[in-house]
């Protein structure tokens, strides 16, 4: 069967954080006016916690390569770039050694360029030496990415299920870094229908003590407690257990809003000023919530690109699943 | 692709294609209000005010970025669009340091009257940006980092508009911060290609900054000093450039476009000035000077194309940026140059005033002519000719400081021997005004006598690079209007085909210029050369030449032996 033809029979989404489904994306740069076209591979892998795209480079580099290889004729794509994060570039020989065509190049993310580097328009600025920040969308990269040509972008998990579909060996699965306080940490591949719970079950990884868990990355994702955890990790499908007792709980949302805050491109207002400004209050001596969250509102429905609002998602979800739960007084 | 109907605030608008939300809503009417987006520079979107709601999405979106397709329904006034933008506006605000009470720019403030608008809560957050550095370009521009709301509206015009990319964004987050260019930065990538070393003066930062952060440097205060020192034999002049006449009155609600010279001369009077003189005269004798040298460097096979050198930013970039083309800039000073000199020498005789104690300000609409009034090649008898040079935006300023209701003034005349002028003069202020001017003169000593055609069309509008071949019987004259100064750069490398070139720096020429009122965009350009145009319809005299007071004037300093003097300059040298 013809490959895009497999990857839309099996519904694969995109294992970026963003769930996009693989075959409509194809068709869009299949479909896009453009004499070149570009794929890249994203590997920047800047969510705290997630560990899941370096897994796959060290354990199936060849694989890797060989999915690159497929999409990029395919797409008959002018140049691949794999775009892996500096920590990576150990494997550099390794992943060398099984590219067979010219066309595929490796570059890193600056060590300066942070969280936001991993937002694909930002790559692509980054890519042309461009300043370190997202781009407008529209037009989506697939219409106009990389010299504003239609360009295919996929995380380095995605890129590997599409060579499994190839190879017919793909079983709906994914991997998942669990981490934090556990006994097992280490990143797994479990059926991607998997709840949280299960996970942990069969991992050996569910905690005898009071826990609550932050699943999608230890910077946007979401946080909940021991009584919610029949649901799936979401975006890149991390799993992080927080000790209820050992966890200092206000160091926990400053260390989010520090993250933010250190991150920030600024480029727009709610994300520069608005952590700005949260970091202030959360230094202050009377803090005030009510003032604080508008800000995490407002960070959430303006900020330019999607890595400015996901601050409210930890945040919110905190105060809503654990705080509310045992009325902490922050 | 045909039109079609989308929904804001339940209205039914019609629209095109990749419209942008932002722009068709302000066309009907649907105020939606921004910072970093600017008509005359591509789409930003970093202010995040310009929030609107999609139907089916529930992030909010900008404006400014939203294009239109059919089906589209979009809401401007939601609880979650108010507060969102609100508290942006507010989290702008504390960035800029509050100096309204002294800053020229509170009339214009865009940030002001938002604030102002929608009755923020300005005491939320301390400022954040008060100990953040003043960088002064010569004594023209100013870049205010404490009054700066990271729009970067000021590095798109350096950039794309006056071609320069003199100005760049360092540091990221919070420490991000607009600094000039130095030669020692090491760039990589696009920018290394043409990166800007020095600052042209032209002041379209200032123009295109919606706070004020960008700014001229003031002269307000030195006017106000003059003013209180004075003494009783001094003679206190002003002498207005030819498009300050058609913007000033929009810095008083007036339409623009809208001729208030009588006003003006008025106001001037009212402030003190003892005579006000016209630039438009100083126009003339630019045009009879560089016209003569037109047709003596086609006679004499010198240099060819002769380029214009009225525009002092113009001026600079040659002379930092392409010394080679030193040789092709016409000899004669700018209007501002001309008239001062003249006020110094014929105007003091006739008057029988001494030059010492006349003291000149410049009402003009530019930047950079702070900067030309204090060229070291401008001077006479050791001093600069012109003790100020204000902007539009300050004179307003300082009439609505000194609580003259401006829109009640009666006319004044000017009535002085520097005050008639021809409507070649007139046109000087807009983009083509100069090469028009210089063609009616030129082809008219040319052709030995009286020629018909007056109204050269081919050098009008707003296009970037106006071209044209103008015959006229054994003469055939190829010309550039160049309207922008990055649109220079794509003849730069023919300029060779052509006999005379005109530059301004400035979107529209001066009535675009970096001093004039805040905002601009390219409606406001066109009224205001409608009305520039409009002057020289209606005038009886249209060329230069036919201004028997600039001839007299000239007469006088040539008799004097001043001509070389105070009708000509040079030009050095000065890339590094």
């Amino acid at each position: 069967m013809d490959l895009l033809k497999k990857i839309k029979k099996s519904d694969l989404k995109g294992r970026g954080g963003a769930n996009f489904n693989v075959s409509k994306k194809w068709n869009l740069v299949i479909n896009a006016e453009g004499k070149d076209k570009y794929l890249i591979i994203n590997g920047a892998e800047g969510e705290p916690g997630v560990k899941k795209d370096e897994y796959i480079i060290k354990n199936y580099t060849k694989e890797l390569i060989a999915g690159i290889e497929l999409i990029s004729n395919y797409i008959k794509a002018k140049e691949c770039i794999i775009f892996l994060n500096h920590d990576y570039k150990k494997y550099s020989k390794k992943i060398k050694s099984y590219i067979n065509n010219d066309n595929i190049v490796i570059a890193y993310k600056p060590e300066s360029a942070g969280y936001i580097a991993g937002e694909e328009t930002t790559m692509l600025n980054i890519l042309e030496k461009k300043r370190c920040e997202p781009r407008s969308k529209p037009p989506f990269p697939c219409e106009s990415g990389y010299k504003k040509s239609p360009t295919l972008i996929h995380n380095i998990e995605t890129i590997y299920n599409i060579y499994l579909l190839s190879v017919d060996k793909y079983k709906e699965n994914r991997f998942y870094t669990i981490n934090g306080k556990v006994k097992n940490p280490g990143v797994y591949c479990l059926p991607a229908n998997y709840t949280i719970a299960r996970i942990l079950e069969e991992t050996n990884n569910l905690p005898v003590f009071k826990f609550f868990v932050q699943h999608g990355g230890q910077a946007s994702g979401e946080i909940i407690n021991s009584s919610q955890l029949k649901r799936q990790a979401s975006g890149c499908a991390s799993i992080t257990i927080y000790s209820y007792k050992d966890t200092n709980h206000l160091d926990l949302i400053k260390r989010l809003v520090n993250f933010y805050f250190n991150s920030s491109c600024g480029k727009c207002t709610p994300c520069r000023e608005g952590t700005y400004r949260l970091k202030q209050m959360l230094s202050s001596e009377k803090m005030n919530w009510p003032h604080f969250l508008e800000l995490i509102d407002n960070l959430e429905n303006s900020s330019f690109c999607a890595l400015g609002s996901s601050l409210a998602i930890p945040v919110k979800s905190y105060l809503k699943n654990i705080n509310s739960e045992f009325k902490l007084n922050l | 692709m045909n039109g079609f109907y989308i929904k804001i605030n339940n209205k039914k608008i019609l629209a095109k294609k990749d419209d942008s939300i932002l722009e068709l809503a302000r066309k009907n009417k649907i105020n939606i209000p921004s910072l970093c987006y600017h008509p005359d520079l591509p789409v930003k979107g970093n202010c995040g005010l310009c929030l609107v709601e999609i139907k089916g999405f529930k992030k909010l979106a900008r404006a400014c970025s939203v294009k239109a397709v059919p089906g589209l329904e979009i809401k401007t006034n939601t609880a979650k669009v108010i507060k969102s933008r609100n508290l942006n506006l507010e989290l702008l605000y504390a960035e800029h340091a509050n100096k309204c009470s002294t800053c020229i720019n509170s009339i214009d403030c865009q940030l002001l009257k938002l604030v102002r608008k929608y009755k923020i809560n300005v005491t939320d957050f301390p400022k954040r940006k008060t100990e953040r550095k003043t960088y002064k370009f010569a004594n023209a521009v100013e870049i205010d980092g404490s009054q700066c709301i990271d729009c970067r509206s000021c590095i798109d015009a350096c950039q794309l508009l006056s071609g320069i990319n003199y100005l760049q964004l360092k540091g990221r987050g919070i420490k991000q911060e607009i600094v000039p260019q130095t030669k020692r930065d090491k760039l990589s990538g696009l920018a290394a290609q043409k990166q800007g070393f020095t600052c042209i003066y032209c002041g379209q930062c200032a123009l295109h900054c919606p706070v004020g952060a960008a700014q001229e440097q003031e002269q307000i205060s030195d006017l106000e000093l003059l003013l209180k020192n004075k003494v009783k034999d001094e003679i206190l002049v002003a002498q207005i450039a030819p498009s300050v006449r058609v913007s000033i009155g929009e810095e008083f609600g007036l339409e623009p476009g809208t001729l208030v010279t009588g006003k003006l001369v008025t106001a001037l009077k009212k402030l003190g000035f003892d005579a006000v003189i016209d630039v438009n005269f100083g126009a003339d004798t630019t045009t009879i000077v560089e016209a003569q040298e037109l047709i003596d460097r086609i006679q004499n096979k010198k240099p060819l194309p002769l380029l214009t050198s009225c525009c002092p930013a113009w001026v600079r970039y040659v002379e930092y940026y392409q010394p080679e083309l030193i040789k092709y800039l016409t000899s004669s000073r700018s209007p501002q140059m001309h008239t001062a000199g003249l006020i110094k020498t014929y105007f003091a005789k006739r008057n029988n005033i001494s030059a010492d104690k006349i003291k000149i300000v410049s009402i003009m609409p530019c930047t950079a002519k702070k900067y030309e009034a204090t060229r070291a090649e401008m001077r006479y008898k050791g001093k600069n000719l012109i003790d100020i040079v204000l902007t539009t935006r300050e004179t307003a300023f300082l009439i609505a400081k000194n609580k003259i209701r401006f829109n009640s003034l009666k006319d004044s005349k000017m009535n002085n021997i520097l005050s008639e002028h021809s409507g070649a003069g007139a046109i000087y202020g807009t983009s083509g005004g100069v090469m028009e001017s210089a063609i009616r003169t030129a082809l008219h000593i040319l052709e030995n006598k009286k020629l018909p055609k007056i109204n050269f069309t081919e050098c009008r509008g707003m296009e970037g690079i106006k071209e044209a071949s103008i015959k006229i019987k054994n003469i055939k004259l190829n010309i550039a209007i160049i309207n922008g100064l990055a649109n220079f750069q794509k003849i730069a490398d023919h300029i060779n085909k052509y006999d005379y070139i005109e530059v301004m720096t400035c979107p529209g020429g001066c009535i675009g210029g970096g001093g004039q009122p805040i905002p601009t965009n390219s409606d406001i350009r066109i009224a205001r050369m409608k009305a520039l145009y409009s002057i020289d319809s209606k005038k009886k005299l249209r060329k230069a030449h036919e201004n028997k007071y600039a001839l007299k004037a000239i007469h006088y300093l040539e008799s004097q032996k001043l001509d070389k003097k105070l009708l000509h300059t040079r030009y050095i040298n000065r890339k590094k």
